[in-house]
């Protein structure tokens, strides 16, 4: 028994090695731009890129952009099939499987093709960007979602505001999204995790969002895209980190991985 | 019009429920034409259209050419050669590596605070990829990183004899294991708490050993869920694009590169060729998937 301790320990000493040391690495590497002492050099030349203030910009514009569509789009499905067509919910899991079937770059392809000659002529337009997107988040909103309405008694909620009086805005409103406030952030906060820096759909569709700038840096600069990184990290670790906060409340969305951003 | 009201309340009042039944089935259909049209647009019509393009020559007429070269181009069977083999070295490399990371904290008697901690870190972890990983490796075993350069003060000189490069094969495997294997350990914990203590006591009472146990019960139980798992990681490196192009800007044969470039420019001189690329890449993940959902049914039968 002691052995296998001395084991258990040994596995969490490499694992937290092989988790940390990167971490460390480019955090200090992005501290290194004066020479012979620690300095937020490499930071201040980002934040003054105006071209980064752009980027930035953008993608955050993207990022809300598809968590509104997002919501609209799934979360009235998700309560109907719920409360009214619950035959459809193996069918809903599928479509919202799909994006993990069809690899990120292979789903731009598609959309290139489909969307670039008329009647349907979207390629150029942020509309596709952000469709694009709304597909990629489908599988992590949808579920967070579901989740959140399998935590609560739908039917009975809405019947009950039925027999209120309540009308169709008020049972949504004021009754179902309330109940379904962490999964509903838990799926807002994922999105803005996949968007914000995402790299193969923005940079097929010629986007200068976050992810290709910061490829783009990378191939000019050294301490730059470190620091870059490390905002990235602070940024989207930061929208996991509260997730997993919310994770831990009735009905939110366990984390889960992003097939997407890879 | 004031008469079919009238007869059909009337007739409402003999049958009760076939109206309101009749009106419901129209009403509900309609809630989720929104979301079947948006999926129809932009997932079910892009694919389709890969696979018609796939089918056809540039002319658009119909042929298996571009399939076939899939199976007979030497370039492109290696792409997929090595696609497949960093997904496969990647998800058992990090199935192994994540198991016993999830031993470790689960029957390897670590204290609670370990267990939390490598599960909130591996939720975050299995989420980070792309370009910020890519720096992040660059930093630590790239020509001039941290790693790198600590071992060449202790005489040991990575870009030097030993061959290794992170924009290599195994440089891009290393760096796919920080996603891969905590997404092993976020499964994995719950399948290991699912072995029952009794499963256990039963067997020391029968005289079992704590090999025997493993071989002939804990093994054979989590086997199902240990390869469904290993087969969702496959897939995560398989379609995987970002980190990869991030990390070596494309020099790398890999196929999701290859469709990048065909999108950019037309490397393949063949658009129809690329279509095809895409369809193979999606034939491979269905089929990796459709295992995945037949391990995780037979794996759910023991583990809750």
């Amino acid at each position: 028994m002691k052995k296998t301790k001395i084991w258990s320990w040994i596995w969490i000493f490499l694992g937290g090695l092989y988790f940390f040391v990167p971490l460390y690495a480019t955090l200090r590497f992005s501290l290194m731009m004066k020479k012979d002492v620690l300095s937020f050099m490499a930071y201040e030349q980002v934040i003054k890129d105006p071209k980064f203030l752009e980027a930035f910009t953008f993608s955050a514009e993207m990022a809300l952009l598809t968590i509104v569509v997002s919501l609209i789009l799934v979360v009235p499905t998700a309560y109907w099939v719920h409360l009214r067509l619950p035959k459809l919910k193996p069918f809903m899991e599928f479509i919202t499987m799909l994006p993990f079937v069809i690899p990120a770059i292979v789903l731009v392809f598609g959309m290139i093709r489909t969307y670039s000659k008329p009647p349907l002529l979207l390629v150029s337009s942020p509309a596709l960007l952000v469709a694009a997107y709304v597909v990629l988040a489908l599988p992590y909103m949808y579920r967070s979602v579901d989740v959140g309405l399998r935590a609560i008694d739908v039917r009975a909620l809405t019947e009950a505001a039925q027999s209120l009086g309540a009308g169709w805005p008020r049972i949504l409103f004021q009754v179902i999204f309330p109940n379904l406030r962490s999964a509903l952030l838990g799926g807002t906060f994922l999105t803005f995790a996949i968007v914000i820096g995402e790299l193969t759909i923005a940079n097929s569709l010629a986007w200068k969002a976050l992810g290709p700038y910061m490829t783009t840096l990378a191939g000019m600069k050294a301490y730059e895209p470190a620091a870059l990184a490390v905002m990235s990290f602070a940024l989207t670790w930061g929208s996991i980190a509260i997730l997993q906060f919310l994770g831990k409340g009735r009905g939110g969305a366990a984390p889960e991985n992003m097939a997407g951003m890879h | 019009m004031e008469t079919q009201i009238n007869s059909a309340s009337q007739s409402n009042k003999d049958a009760p429920k076939a109206r309101p039944y009749f009106q419901n089935l129209n009403w509900n259909w309609l809630g989720v034409v929104p979301f079947f049209l948006f999926a129809f647009l932009f997932i079910f019509l892009p694919a389709t259209s890969l696979f018609v393009g796939s089918f056809q020559d540039l002319e658009g007429n119909f042929t298996f050419r571009n399939v076939q070269m899939l199976f007979t181009e030497s370039y492109l069977i290696n792409s997929f050669k090595l696609t497949i083999e960093v997904s496969l070295v990647t998800a058992i490399g990090g199935a192994i590596f994540g198991f016993l990371l999830a031993y470790a904290v689960t029957i390897g008697g670590l204290p609670r605070w370990v267990r939390n901690f490598l599960s909130t870190f591996s939720g975050v972890a299995s989420n980070f990829a792309g370009v910020p990983l890519a720096f992040a490796f660059i930093a630590t075993l790239g020509r001039v990183g941290l790693v790198t350069v600590l071992l060449k003060q202790l005489g040991l000189d990575l870009y030097g004899n030993s061959g290794f490069s992170l924009y290599s094969f195994w440089g891009l495997a290393l760096t796919y294991m920080y996603f891969q294997f905590p997404l092993m350990v976020l499964t994995f914990i719950p399948a290991l708490d699912g072995l029952k203590k009794e499963w256990r006591e039963a067997c020391e009472n029968l005289g079992a050993s704590k090999l025997q146990y493993w071989r002939y019960v804990a093994f054979p139980i989590l086997l199902p869920s240990l390869l469904a798992t290993t087969i969702l990681l496959f897939g995560n490196s398989f379609g995987a694009y970002a980190t990869a192009y991030a990390l070596t800007g494309g020099t790398l044969n890999l196929v999701p590169i290859i469709i990048g470039a065909q999108i950019r420019g037309d490397v393949l001189n063949d658009p129809n060729l690329g279509y095809a690329l895409a369809l193979g890449m999606i034939f491979v993940m269905a089929i990796a998937l459709l295992i995945y959902y037949i391990l995780q049914k037979r794996a759910s039968r023991w583990l809750k």
